[in-house]
């Protein structure tokens, strides 16, 4: 241990000595730095300037709604207006009012969104108005969109553009790209366009942050990210820079549905279950602030009191808030007995951070008081046992019939469809009575439209009817027709996928994910990473993580990979030479791809095994999403 | 070495010389008398039309092109209308400019590439004159039509026309005129007799030349230098003037002493040369004239042209090709007659050396002596750079070379790109390649330009060797000359489609960055599409190959390289492509054998084109999404009729697909909403379109009890929804009494926690107690604590001998009131035997409760503080 540290010491003293942009971490004392992700927020905001300068004068801007908290994150309305951006409006899909002479639009390349700006356009055009449009499309522009505009007429009277704005760094260790609707356009819908965006994503945090020298993944869509991100970087120049991640990992959401759709307990997770974090900070409402007016509040890392309750388990927090509020008093106590100048100094020095710390506390003693309002009710202890029964696999009858009063009392649309889809999973699918039952109960709580939710969620593979092996040989010798070239190969693994059984139960087996009953479990004091779910679960998706680092690939678990449905790689990447093998703080950070999105729990169990293990995890996502987002992307009830 | 400055001629300070480039291998037989003459500058080529202004429609005049030393490149009858103008670009292409405003563009090799106008109003009123002229912007042509207005093209490439202001005062062709660039705008510069005029955009501006000499009347011939720095003005009077061409500075002005017009002027300077100085042609006279009042006369014994050049003018006649400039300064230094400038002394030096003479020592120590060594390396390196001739070059070098030995730390740099350049420009200057470039024009030129120029000859192994001996990246020099080789291959028709791609394959194998697509594009052009197909195999990056597959109408091949390639945009742009190009049958049979196009095509219509996913559905017979996509229609509508008949057509659908479950459903949903619709209109309630839970909430809370129960009958409602609902409306209205009824109708399937739950909802104890007897023996415990009654809750705990219930119990008694029940419950609990209990959160919940309120009164205390802390 004394030699990593060393020359982790000696690595960071030559970094500072280069100048590199390495942050100090002082957070645990073995733990590597991470790399800077503020440089990326400063290569989007200069790129958007340069397209906003692109179109000089005055000009009025319109946000896609889902852009508005990230744009802010990466430059804010001052900003905006330095580069002559006069009003600020949010795409509605409405006609618009504005006087201004030219239009400049941000948006996400939804074809919804062009055929809407193209209505504009030819209004104009009948009203003999003449303006000016630009079109920047984030993080890239898809052709489907540029035939819109074509087949509208408006082709020659827009320009467009793109901002390659992939990664928005919402902390120190989490990285989003900021598309929820990555999961439902590639998983539900089978669009792959995302792919190419994500590899985008990998091959600009390699070109500013070096090279990795391993890459594991498992899924269809990480192996064709890594092909995509391979692909780049086969075209692009090659730069040989010490990596400052040693790993990466990608991960398919749809590798593991069940630790998103369990309810989360940990605090960051719950606070965004209850109150939805939305682009790393938080509307916390009267109820919480005990005032009449709601606070917005960025949770990060820079948020002294959130940074240390954020991993816990929400039973330990009020411990430690209370314990937070004994020692501000005692350092408010200080002040007795000052003489004049101690007083001038306490007041000066320390008085501004207590007071910040105070406005900190006050407030996530607000959210913990709001929490166990809803959270300590007789419904959802029994909500929790239900999920962890099914976890564990017995008393299932218990829990249909739970499953069944939720429904029938209309306790809440989303949680009942969750609970549906644990079981599910689960279970491998429901008995054909209880399949139908609980269907038509579920249709006749919350109305026929979800015929097409269901449709989806069978489709995914998260709400399924027993049935033995069929659909899949159906389903493939229906392709084995059609197709007869190389490509078939591909489309198995496309219905393979489709059609896959959860294998839950075995994979949970082998391994361990549910810890044996009856021991009893000190929250305060974690022992692994089933914590996160009051140490009934470990996350399967950070489980397999966890296996494959310790053994450096999918030797060994042949097993668990064929219950998964294969799709896993290991590849040793191009600058991996012995040299960069050194020890170096790098070599301790691993990047873990979540593509479809990951939860809080997640990440809080990923930095609870870096913690273990001496070494520090990355996250980038596609989105963070839990339970409510998952499902609300499979709804269908557009009515 | 006399010889070197035998056609050497002093003007003023310097000295001229006129070099014999080639004799001319053409065989003219008038030579350039009645020929239109155009050739390019940086010794490009040479294009020659014959008797262009004969106008009988029998005599095809014959258009010729040259190398610049007369060897032919191209030769054929000229078939279009009367040419007015040849020019080259600046890549190269032959222009010629029509009477009617027509130009017509060729290739070096005479192939004919595209043509444009300049314009109605020129084919209205004719071209007059034409000029040619290249500027940083490309090649432009500017034309003086019969109405005397000039229109004015900048750039052939990316043709604006321009029609520049009316000259005031202009009756017949002005007597001379040139094209400016000026302030990155291009300017004309027109003489109408004594007085000048520029226009330009807008205006059209009277200038006077400074200190022009009084006695001209009129100005008959002017020239712009090669860097439209310096402009020369001829007079009628038979005065040069010369000076800025923005009119701003006189240089100097000499009398030529001959009043004739001349054929031709030019600028005769190079950059950093000493004097301004023109060349003026006359019928069998050159002239060159400088500041001095001298002049330099030759005899020409031919009809001649004048090419000027970046340091130079190049004269070209029947037969001979020659280039006269002023003599470079390293040139005269060391040649110049008892010089004894270092470079001098060092190449004397290096001559005493061969010939074994021990005066070559003192000549060194002479030049060593000054410290002047290195300064007549450099000299000698400069000089033969300068030198036409191999021998003169060499002798130069080898003194560099000697002199260098004396030196220590003299950068080998410049002498070492010297040697390759000039063996370079040796190469191409050689008689069957024809390209006379100095060495100032290589430089200016670059590299990268002079390949292209030979690939364009088609010299395709020079221009390769040239690169692999400068050893130019592969990327520039050996792949892209390749790749036009490739081009030129794969149009040779005599071949087959297997042995060209085989020798393209096996000659471009290991270059870097070759785009075997821009190949294929190119044999698709020459009518083979098989051999582009062949080609397009060695294409590695997909994205390159689908656009040329979609030209050339494989679109199933198109399709399945786009899909391969895993680019989700390639694959819409391949399917949007076909969508516009197939009929609507083939499209869909299409999609259907390429499954992930399919699902992208599905998506785009979702949002664009719904009517074409329902055709989709339908060739698929894939009922059950039908059967999706009419429910989901049904939403869309407002009006129930409509609304009924979608889901009619998606029950249909459903039981085509066999899914009687969603058939029934959707069946039910009919139902429901007339139900619905019926009682809205007797009840005048607001129902269609709620769920049936939600209907019949609404039902029960207005008191429509009977309705409900038909409801409840009609659509076999589950017992235990029907009670939990009931239960609910009841207790909400808070009518005990019904509620208490309800209870005893029959045994509750969901028990009756849920009454003694509902009513403590509502605040109501006492109706509470009444059910908490029926409450089934596992939840008595719960139902006991709901009412508040510890005790019973203990009581019924004990006896069910259950842990977890009693620890329950436990943690609701308070330790000093309960004294007594804590004991009993404690023994009883140690009674019990153990079982695992995980349900860890409680407990957890229950610590932090306790630690809440300890909070809530620090809180308190916190405010006080925060008060007292203000200042």
């Amino acid at each position: 241990m004394s030699t990593i540290q060393t020359e982790a010491a000696v690595y960071s003293a030559v970094q500072s000595v280069v100048g590199s942009l390495h942050m100090a971490h002082t957070e645990w004392k073995d733990a590597p730095g991470l790399p800077d992700f503020s440089l990326l927020k400063r290569l989007a905001r200069d790129q958007l300037i340069f397209l906003l300068e692109q179109l000089p004068g005055k000009k009025d801007l319109f946000i896609d709604a889902d852009l508005m908290s990230p744009l802010d994150r990466i430059a804010n309305v001052t900003i905006l207006k330095q580069h002559e951006v006069d009003k600020l409006y949010k795409v509605e899909l409405k006609p618009i009012v504005s006087s201004s002479d030219q239009l400049c639009f941000l948006i996400r390349p939804r074809i919804q969104t062009v055929k809407w700006i193209s209505d504009l356009v030819n209004a104009d055009k009948v009203a003999g108005r003449f303006r000016r449009y630009k079109i920047i499309f984030t993080p890239q522009k898809f052709y489907a969109c540029e035939t819109v505009l074509e087949e509208q007429g408006v082709y020659g009277d827009v320009t467009t553009d793109e901002w390659n704005f992939y990664i928005l760094p919402l902390d120190d260790d989490i990285l989003s790209l900021e598309l929820p609707e990555f999961f439902r356009d590639n998983f539900l819908e089978g669009d792959q366009r995302w792919v190419t965006t994500a590899g985008s994503a990998l091959r600009l945090l390699q070109s500013v942050y070096g090279s990795f020298s391993k890459v594991y993944g498992i899924g269809r869509c990480a192996k064709m990210v890594y092909e995509s991100w391979r692909e780049l970087m086969e075209d692009g120049e090659q730069r040989t820079r010490q990596p400052e991640f040693a790993k990466v990992f990608l991960v398919d959401r749809d590798v593991d549905f069940v630790t998103p759709l369990c309810s989360q307990v940990v605090y960051e997770g719950l606070v965004d279950d209850l109150f939805r974090i939305k682009c790393g900070s938080v509307e916390f409402g009267p109820d919480v602030t005990s005032s009449d007016k709601s606070i917005k509040v960025m949770l990060n890392s820079q948020d002294k009191v959130f940074s240390e309750i954020r991993n816990e388990h929400f039973s330990n927090v009020f411990g430690f808030l209370s314990q937070k509020a004994k020692n501000l008093q005692t350092a408010y106590d200080k002040r007795r007995g000052m003489d004049i100048q101690q007083m001038k100094a306490f007041v000066a020095d320390e008085l501004k951070g207590l007071k910040q710390e105070h406005r900190l506390l006050s407030l996530h003693i607000g959210a913990s008081e709001s929490m166990m309002k809803k959270k300590t009710k007789q419904d959802f202890q029994e909500l929790l046992k239900t999920e962890h029964s099914l976890l564990e696999g017995f008393e299932i009858r218990e829990c249909i019939t739970y499953i069944e009063e939720h429904i029938n009392r209309q306790v809440s649309m989303i949680d009942s469809l969750r609970l549906l889809c644990l079981l599910s999973i689960t279970e491998n699918g429901l008995l054909s009575k209880d399949y139908r039952s609980l269907k038509a109960q579920y249709l006749q709580s919350y109305g026929i439209e979800h015929l097409l939710t269901f449709a989806n969620l069978r489709q995914l593979g998260l709400l399924e009817e027993q049935q033995a092996g069929e659909t899949l040989t159906v389903m493939e010798s229906k392709v084995g027709k059609l197709v007869n070239d190389k490509t078939v190969g591909k489309l198995t693994d496309a219905f393979s996928s489709l059609a896959k059984k959860s294998n839950f139960r075995a994979l949970s087996k082998r391994l361990a994910l549910v810890p044996k009953s009856g021991e009893e479990y000190d929250l305060r004091v974690p022992r692994d990473m089933a914590y996160v779910f009051s140490g009934a679960y470990i996350p399967l998706s950070c489980k397999l993580i966890e296996q494959v680092l310790e053994r450096d690939g999918w030797t060994g678990m042949e097993e668990v990979t064929r219950m998964l449905n294969g799709q896993e790689f290991a590849v040793t990447g191009g600058s991996s030479s012995s040299e960069a093998r050194s020890k170096t703080d790098a070599q301790r950070i691993v990047l873990v791809m979540f593509l479809g999105g990951c939860t809080f729990s997640e990440i809080s169990a990923l930095r609870f095994l870096g913690k273990e293990r001496g070494c520090r995890f990355i996250v980038v996502t596609t989105a963070i999403t839990n339970s409510s987002r998952l499902l609300e992307a499979l709804l269908d009830n557009s009515a | 070495m006399a010889f070197v400055t035998a056609n050497w001629n002093p003007l003023g300070e310097s000295f001229y010389r006129k070099i014999e480039l080639y004799e001319m291998g053409w065989n003219l037989k008038d030579g350039l008398r009645d020929c239109l003459v155009a050739a390019a500058p940086y010794g490009g080529p040479i294009a020659l039309l014959k008797a262009h202004n004969r106008r009988s429609p029998s005599a095809r005049p014959q258009l010729e092109i040259f190398s610049s030393s007369g060897l032919p490149l191209a030769s054929f009858p000229w078939k279009s209308g009367m040419v007015k103008q040849l020019g080259w670009t600046v890549s190269d292409d032959l222009l010629c400019v029509q009477e009617d405003g027509t130009v017509l563009v060729y290739d070096l090799l005479g192939g004919f590439k595209r043509h444009f106008s300049m314009g109605n109003e020129v084919s209205q009123s004719q071209v007059l004159e034409t000029k040619i002229f290249h500027s940083p912007y490309g090649t432009g042509v500017a034309i003086l039509t019969g109405a005397l207005r000039f229109t004015l093209a900048t750039n052939i490439d990316d043709i604006k026309l321009r029609r520049l202001p009316e000259v005031p005062g202009l009756q017949g062709a002005p007597s001379c005129w040139a094209v400016l660039t000026q302030d990155r705008q291009s300017k004309v510069l027109v003489a109408s007799g004594p007085h000048l005029f520029i226009l330009d955009n807008t205006a059209c501006t009277p200038v006077t030349p400074p200190g022009l000499s009084p006695q001209a009347s009129s100005i008959v011939h002017m020239c712009v230098s090669f860097s439209y720095k310096y402009l020369a003005l001829l007079t009628d009077s038979g005065h040069v003037w010369m000076g800025t061409s923005n009119l701003k500075e006189k240089l100097s002005e000499v009398d030529t002493k001959i009043k004739g017009s001349p054929k031709q002027m030019a600028w005769c300077r190079r950059p950093k040369s000493q004097q301004p100085s023109a060349v003026v042609m006359w019928d069998g006279l050159l002239l060159v004239v400088g500041e001095c009042k001298e002049t330099i006369q030759y005899h020409l014994e031919d009809d001649s042209i004048l090419v000027p050049e970046l340091d130079g003018v190049r004269i070209i006649s029947g037969t001979h090709h020659e280039l006269l400039q002023e003599v470079p300064g390293a040139c005269e230094e060391i040649f110049k007659i008892a010089s004894m400038a270092p470079g001098a002394l060092l190449l004397e030096a290096h001559k005493e050396y061969e010939k074994e003479s021990q005066k070559a020592d003192e000549y060194l120590r002479e030049i060593k002596e000054q410290s002047l060594l290195s300064e007549a390396v450099r000299q000698c390196v400069e000089a033969a750079g300068h030198e036409h001739e191999p021998e003169t070059q060499k002798t130069l070098l080898r003194a560099a070379s000697f002199g260098k030995c004396f030196l220590s730390n003299f950068p080998p740099e410049q002498f070492v790109s010297m040697c390759k350049d000039l063996r370079v420009l040796n190469a191409v200057r050689d008689y069957t390649v024809g390209i006379p470039l100095s060495h100032t024009q290589f430089k200016q030129m670059t590299l990268q330009v002079l390949i292209d120029r030979l690939v364009y000859r088609k010299l395709y192994l020079l221009a390769i060797e040239v690169c692999r001996y400068l050893k130019t990246p592969e990327y520039q020099g050996v792949s892209r000359v390749l790749k036009h080789w490739a081009c030129y291959k794969v149009q040779q028709k005599e071949e087959s489609d297997e042995v060209i791609a085989k020798a393209v394959s096996v000659k471009l194998a290991d270059a870097a960055g070759i785009s075997y697509s821009e190949i294929a594009t190119k044999a698709y052009e020459s009518g083979r599409t098989e051999l582009a197909i062949k080609l397009l195999e060695f294409e590695p990056r997909s994205g390159e190959q689908v656009p040329l597959l979609l030209k050339m109408k494989k679109s199933p091949l198109a399709l399945s390289k786009a899909i391969e390639s895993g680019d989700t945009d390639l694959v819409y742009t391949v399917v949007m492509y076909l969508k516009n190009e197939l009929n609507r049958g083939d499209f869909f049979m299409m999609l259907r054998n390429q499954p992930v196009a399919l699902s992208l095509y599905k998506q785009f219509c979702k949002h664009q084109e719904q009517e074409t996913l329902k055709d989709l559905f339908n060739q698929d017979d894939d009922h059950e999404e039908l059967g999706n996509f009419y429910v989901k229609a049904s939403y869309k509508e407002q009006r129930l009729e409509a609304r009924i008949a979608h889901l009619q057509s998606a029950v249909d659908e459903y039981y085509k697909a066999k899914n009687e479950f969603s058939a029934k459903t959707t069946e039910d949903e009919m139902r429901l909403l007339r139900f619905q619709r019926k009682l809205e209109e007797e009840k005048d309630e607001q129902l269609v379109g709620f769920s049936l839970q939600d209907t019949m909430t609404t039902l029960l809370s207005v008191g429509l009890h009977k309705h409900a129960e038909q409801l409840y009958k009609d659509f076999r409602m589950p017992d235990k929804r029907f009670w939990w609902l009931k239960l609910k409306a009841l207790a909400e209205k808070e009518d005990w009494e019904e509620l208490e009824k309800f209870s005893k109708s029959k045994k509750s399937p969901i028990g009756y926690l849920p009454f003694v739950e509902v009513c403590i909802k509502h605040h109501n104890k006492c109706e509470a107690r009444k059910y908490v007897a029926k409450v089934s023996p596992e939840q008595k415990v719960k139902a006991h604590l709901a009412v508040g009654d510890v005790e019973g809750a203990a009581e019924a705990a004990i006896e069910r001998r259950n842990e977890s219930e009693i620890s329950t119990v436990l943690s609701r008694c308070s330790a000093t009131t309960d004294h007594l029940l804590v004991e009993r419950l404690n023994r009883a609990k140690a009674t019990v035997p153990k079982k695992g209990s995980s349900i860890t959160f409680t407990d957890g919940t229950l610590q932090s409760r306790r630690l809440l309120q300890e909070q809530r009164s620090e809180r308190k205390r916190g405010y006080k503080l925060k008060r007292s802390c203000r200042p």
